[in-house]
C-alpha cells in the first residue's frame, strides 16, 4: 500500500489557508500528547506562530475505548499571529469510537474529520455510546469524512519489523501523523531524528515508527481523496528577527528560576511534592543540577514549602510550587514566611477546583486564595503570568520583588499555561539587569528586623555570619529589637509596617499599560492569567470591525500597578473574562469602586473567543 | 557557604541569649537548657554556625534562649524547615529542638522523613508526655488512661515510644537521656553532635504543672539504679545498686530479653548480652524496656552512620557539574530546536 508514491503523478494543488485548528484525539494509550508535540516542533520549525492545547484525563490509562479516557491535543498554527489554542478545529482526527463522540461536537461545521475505522469496533461504538455507525447514519453528514483504516494500515507499513501486534498497532498515531504531515507539508525529517534518539536503545521500535509515519504520508499522496478534501499551504508567519524555540509554560518558570536567581546571585533550592498539573516545574529543575540547583521532593506540600522557608533561612532562595489543593496546604508556612520576612517564591500552577476538583483541567479561581486566603492580616505580593513563554518573565519578577522585599511572591499560572507550548523569541541574557542581594554582614546597629527605609524590606542576615547572631519566628515581633513582642501599640505599627511593605511594590513595578485601544472610552475588558489569548483576539477581532474596545491585562495582582483605579475610571463599562465567577471582579470593584461586569467560564477549557466577542457586542449595543 | 574561624574557648555562658526565660519555675526545660549550653562549650563550634530550629509547644520557645542563630517555626514542621537550612548550608550544625506533641503528633510524618532521609540534624525531642502550652492535654506518648482536660474518664488511645518510632523510621542514631542527668545528658548530647546524619535524642523532660512525677518510676533517686540501664558500647548489659546487680540477657529459645540477677543460678557477666550500638534489633528491643519488668535503657541506644542527606544531594550536583561543565544558561534556552528569523 504505501510504497508507491512513483505512480502518483497528480499530486492535487495545495490550497492556501491563513491559519487553521487541528485537533487529534485518542485512547489516553494512543501517544496523543506525544503526537501533539512532535506536529509542535515541525510548525514550530516550518516558521507558523502557534498555540497548543494539551487535554487529557486524569487517569494514566483509562480503561480501553471509554469516552472518559479520550486524550486530545490542539494546535491553532498559521500565517498570522496566534493567541489562542483555537476555539473549535477545521480537522479532527479520531483513533477510536470514543474519541470521535467526545470531540465531534467541537467540529466546525463542514470541517474535516479524519476516522480510524479499525478503532470503530462494535464493541468501541457501543462503549463511545454510538447505537449505530456513525459513518453511515448521517452523524458525520455534516462533515467531510475520511474514513480509513488507520490500524489495519499501520500493521501492514511495519509488519516487517518485527514487533509484536500489540507494539506494532501503537504506531498508528505516528501514521496518522504522517498523513497529516502530508496535508500540511511539513518536513518529516525532525520527527525522524527525533524517534532515532527517543528509541536509541530500541532501533526496532524507531524503524517501525519511521516506517509507520511514512506511509501515512504515502498513503497521503497516493489515495484518492474524497471531493473538497484537498492539501493546504500555510505560510510563514511574520515573526520579529531573532532565534526562537518552542516553549512550555513548565519549562519556562523553570529556567526564569534559574536565571533570576542568577541575577540575584543566590542560590536556588527548589523543593515540592508532586501535584498535577505543578510536577512538571520540579521534573525540568530536577535535570538541570549541573547549574547547581538544589531540587528537593519533600513527604509533604507542607515540608515543601517549610524546606523552602528553612532555605531562604540560610540564604539560599527557597521556591515551591503546586496546585490549588497543594496550596492550600501551604497556607500556614505562608504566614510563617510573611512573619518572618523571608523571600519565597511559590508557583501556583492552577486547576479546577473546589478540592480535588478536577486535576488535569484549567481554570484560574485561586485568585482569592492567594491574595486574601491566610489567617491575620498578611499581605505578600502575586502575580501571574499571561501565557507559556510569559511564565518565564513573571518568574524573574518574582524572584526581584521577593528577595528585594523579604516577601513570599505568588506566581499564578494554570493547567492550560503549565501545558500549553508557544513560540517564544529566546531572549538574550546578557541584556537583562541583575538585582543582587545584599547580605547583611555588618554586626553595627544590627537586629533582625532593620528595615531599608526605602523598601521597608528587613535585613537579610544568614546563620555563619559571625556577629549576626538572632532569632526569628511566628510570634509577633519588637519593631525596635525583633525580639518577641505582645505590646498592642507595637502590633499595630508591625501590621501596618508589613502592609505598607507589600503596597510600596506598586511604586516599583511598571505602570499598567493598555494593551489595545484606547485609554478611556465605552469598553475596557480586563483580563489576567492564560484568559490573554482569549480577550486579545476577541478585542482585536472587534476593533478590525471598527469598534472601540479597548484591552487591560494585569500582571500584577497584587499591589495592584499604580494608575490602574485612573485608568479603569475612565471606561464607560468594564468586562472581566475569568475562569473563575469573578474573583478579580470582586477585587477591581473593591479596590476602584467601578461598576464593572464579569464574564465566568469554569468549563475546565481555556475560553472560546467567540464567548468574549458575544459578551463586548452584548455592552456595545451590538 | 561559612567562614570557618577558629573560636576562642567558649564557656556555657557564651551561649545564653539576652532573653528572659519564661518556662514555669521547676520546668525540666531549664536542665535541659543548661546541659546544651554545656555540650556547645565542649563541642566548640563557633555560635554563628549553629543554629536552633523548632516548632510550637513548651520546648519550642528554646530557640530564643540560646545565643546562636534561631528560628521558631509552625507546629510540627521543625524538620522541614532544617532540612530546607541543611540543603542550603550544609557546613551549619541545626538543632530541632521538639517535643511529643510537636515531633510525633502534628509533626509525626516530618520526623519519620526526616530520620529515613538521615538529614544531618540534631534532633533533641523532649517528652514529657502531654500538651503544656495548651494546658493539659494528653499526648500522643501519654499512658493510657491518662486523665486530662480532653480525656475526663482517661485516655484510650496507645502511645508512641520516640525511639521505637525513630529506629522503625531508619533513623541511623537514637539515644535517651533524662533534663535532671546533667553528666549524663550533655555527654549523649555530644555523642549526637559527633554523629553525621539525623541524631534521634529522647530527653525524658519532667513538666511540673500537668504531668509531675510521671518519669518518677525510673528518674526519682530511690529507684534509678534499679530502674535505668546505662548503656556503653560493647560492655555487658548490667545495672542495679552495687552487690545487687542484675543483667540483661536473651531468654532462652525465644527472641525476648530478660533480667537476671548476676550470681544466682551461677549466672556470670559473660552470660549478659553486650551492648552492640550498631545492632538494630538489639536497639529496637533495648527501647521497649520499661519498668517495672525492666529498667529503662539510657544512653546511645543505636548508632551506626550512613552518608548525611545533604551530602548526596551535594554529591549528585557535584556530579551533574562533572558531567555537564560550564553550565550556560544561554545553552540552556537554546536546547533542543530552535530556528532563526532573519
Amino acid at each position: 500500500m504505501a510504497g508507491n508514491a512513483a505512480i502518483d503523478l497528480t499530486s492535487p494543488p495545495r490550497q492556501e489557508v491563513e491559519s487553521v485548528v487541528i485537533r487529534f484525539s485518542g485512547d489516553s494509550g494512543d501517544g496523543i500528547q506525544m503526537t501533539g508535540g512532535r506536529f509542535t516542533d515541525t510548525t514550530a520549525l516550518a516558521g507558523n506562530d502557534l498555540a497548543t492545547f494539551p487535554d487529557f484525563p486524569a487517569e494514566i490509562r483509562a480503561p480501553a475505548g471509554t469516552t472518559y479516557g479520550v486524550s486530545a491535543f490542539q494546535i491553532n498554527f498559521g500565517a498570522r499571529d496566534i493567541k489562542t489554542s483555537g476555539d473549535a478545529p477545521d480537522i479532527l482526527i479520531a483513533l477510536n469510537a470514543a474519541a470521535l463522540a467526545v470531540e465531534i461536537p467541537d467540529l466546525k461545521p463542514g470541517g474535516v474529520v479524519i476516522v480510524n475505522t479499525g478503532g470503530l469496533t462494535e464493541k468501541n461504538l457501543r462503549k463511545a455510546g454510538f447505537e449505530g455507525n456513525p459513518l453511515e447514519d448521517g452523524t458525520l453528514s455534516n462533515f467531510r469524512v475520511i474514513a480509513i483504516d488507520i490500524s489495519k494500515l499501520t500493521m501492514e507499513a511495519v509488519k516487517n519489523s518485527g514487533l509484536k501486534r500489540k507494539d506494532a498497532l501503537r504506531c498508528k498515531n505516528l501514521y496518522t501523523l504522517g498523513l497529516v504531515y502530508w496535508m500540511y507539508d511539513r518536513d518529516r525529517q525532525p520527527t525522524i531524528d527525533w524517534l532515532n534518539k527517543r528509541f536509541a536503545s530500541h532501533p526496532e521500535l524507531a524503524a517501525a515508527n519511521v516506517a509507520a509515519l511514512n506511509a501515512g504520508h504515502a498513503f497521503g499522496e497516493t489515495a484518492e481523496m474524497a471531493d473538497g478534501i484537498t492539501p493546504y499551504t500555510v505560510a510563514p508567519s511574520h515573526f520579529a528577527p531573532g532565534e526562537y524555540r518552542t516553549v512550555h509554560g513548565a519549562e519556562a518558570t523553570a529556567w526564569g528560576l534559574i536565571v533570576g536567581t542568577h541575577l540575584a546571585g543566590v542560590d536556588l533550592v527548589f523543593s515540592s511534592y508532586p501535584i498535577t498539573p505543578a510536577s512538571g516545574v520540579l521534573h525540568a529543575l530536577a535535570r538541570l543540577k549541573h547549574f547547581g540547583v538544589i531540587t528537593f521532593q519533600a513527604e509533604d506540600e507542607i515540608a515543601a514549602i517549610c524546606a523552602a522557608i528553612g532555605a531562604s533561612f540560610a540564604g539560599s532562595l527557597g521556591v515551591t510550587s503546586s496546585s490549588g489543593p497543594g496550596m492550600a496546604l501551604k497556607t500556614e508556612a505562608l504566614g510563617l514566611a510573611i512573619s518572618a520576612e523571608l523571600p519565597l517564591v511559590v508557583i501556583n500552577s492552577q486547576r479546577a477546583g473546589p478540592s480535588t476538583g478536577m486535576p488535569t483541567k484549567t481554570e484560574q479561581s485561586d485568585l482569592f486564595q492567594a491574595v486574601f486566603g491566610r489567617n491575620g492580616d498578611s499581605p505578600l505580593a502575586v502575580l501571574a503570568a499571561r501565557s507559556p513563554s510569559d511564565c518565564f518573565e513573571v518568574v524573574i519578577e518574582a524572584v526581584r520583588i521577593a528577595t528585594k522585599y523579604m516577601t513570599p511572591v505568588i506566581v499564578l499560572t494554570d493547567t492550560y499555561i503549565a501545558n500549553a507550548a508557544e513560540p517564544w523569541l529566546i531572549p538574550d541574557l546578557d541584556r537583562l539587569t541583575p538585582f543582587p542581594v545584599e547580605f547583611r554582614t555588618d554586626p553595627e546597629g544590627f537586629h533582625p528586623y532593620l528595615r531599608d527605609e526605602r523598601t521597608l524590606g528587613r535585613a537579610w542576615a544568614v546563620p555563619g555570619t559571625p556577629g549576626l547572631e538572632h532569632r526569628i519566628g511566628a510570634l509577633e515581633k519588637d519593631y525596635d529589637t525583633g525580639n518577641i513582642s505582645y505590646d498592642p501599640a507595637n502590633h499595630q505599627r508591625m501590621t501596618d509596617a508589613r502592609g505598607a511593605k507589600i503596597s510600596g511594590i506598586a511604586d516599583d513595578i511598571p505602570l499598567q499599560a493598555v494593551e489595545v485601544g484606547e485609554e478611556s472610552g465605552r469598553l475596557c475588558v480586563v483580563g489576567w492569567g492564560s484568559t490573554y489569548g482569549p480577550i486579545a483576539r476577541a478585542v482585536g477581532n472587534l476593533r478590525e470591525e471598527g469598534h472601540l474596545v479597548s484591552h487591560i491585562h494585569l500582571r500584577h495582582i497584587w499591589p495592584l500597578p499604580r494608575n490602574l483605579v485612573r485608568l479603569l475610571r475612565g471606561f464607560d463599562k468594564i468586562l472581566v473574562p475569568e475562569m473563575n465567577t469573578g474573583q478579580l471582579l470582586t477585587l477591581l470593584r473593591a479596590e476602584a469602586l467601578v461598576p464593572a461586569e464579569g464574564l465566568s467560564s469554569v468549563t475546565g477549557k481555556p475560553f472560546r473567543i467567540s464567548a468574549i466577542e458575544e459578551a463586548i457586542r452584548l455592552r456595545l449595543g451590538g | 557557604m561559612t567562614v570557618v574561624t577558629v573560636p576562642d574557648t567558649m564557656t556555657p555562658k557564651d551561649f545564653a541569649s539576652d532573653q528572659e526565660v519564661r518556662w514555669c519555675p521547676g520546668c525540666g526545660d531549664y536542665a535541659i537548657l543548661k546541659a546544651v549550653y554545656k555540650t556547645l562549650a565542649d563541642v566548640a563550634v563557633p555560635r554563628s554556625d549553629v543554629v536552633f530550629v523548632s516548632g510550637i509547644g513548651c520546648s519550642s520557645r528554646f530557640p530564643y534562649h540560646v545565643s546562636s542563630y534561631g528560628f521558631h517555626t509552625i507546629h510540627g514542621r521543625a524538620p522541614a524547615v532544617a532540612t530546607g537550612i541543611k540543603l542550603a548550608n550544609p557546613d551549619l550544625s541545626v538543632w530541632v529542638v521538639t517535643g511529643d506533641g510537636d515531633g510525633l503528633s502534628i509533626g509525626g510524618n516530618h520526623m519519620l522523613h526526616v530520620l529515613r532521609r538521615n538529614v544531618d540534624l540534631q534532633i533533641l525531642l523532649f517528652n514529657n508526655e502531654i500538651y503544656g502550652l495548651t494546658k493539659g492535654q494528653f499526648s500522643p506518648t501519654s499512658r493510657v488512661g491518662t486523665v486530662s482536660p480532653s480525656t475526663p474518664m482517661g485516655s484510650i488511645d496507645n502511645p508512641v515510644s520516640p525511639v521505637a518510632f525513630a529506629l522503625g523510621s531508619g533513623a541511623r542514631f537514637a539515644a535517651r537521656s533524662v533534663d535532671t542527668m546533667q553528666r549524663h545528658l550533655p555527654m549523649v548530647l555530644k555523642r549526637a553532635h559527633e554523629h553525621r546524619g539525623a541524631s534521634f535524642v529522647e530527653i525524658f523532660q519532667n513538666c511540673i504543672v500537668y504531668n509531675d512525677g510521671i518519669f518518677d518510676d525510673f528518674t526519682d533517686k530511690e529507684v534509678a539504679d534499679d530502674n535505668q540501664i546505662h548503656l556503653e558500647h560493647a560492655k555487658p548489659l548490667i545495672f542495679g545498686k552495687e552487690g545487687e546487680e542484675r543483667g540483661i540477657r536473651l531468654k532462652p529459645g525465644v527472641i525476648e530479653l530478660e533480667v537476671v540477677r548476676l550470681g544466682e543460678g551461677g549466672i556470670g557477666v559473660e552470660d549478659l548480652l553486650v551492648h552492640d550500638e550498631t545492632n538494630r534489633s538489639l536497639a529496637v528491643m533495648l527501647a521497649a524496656m520499661a519498668p517495672p519488668e525492666f529498667p529503662m535503657a539510657l544512653g546511645v541506644l543505636y548508632c551506626d552512620p550512613a552518608p548525611g542527606y545533604e551530602t548526596l544531594v551535594r554529591d549528585q550536583i557535584e556530579e551533574a557539574k562533572a558531567r555537564t561543565p560550564n553550565g550556560d544558561l544561554n545553552a540552556l534556552l537554546r536546547e533542543g530546536y530552535t530556528w532563526t528569523v532573519g
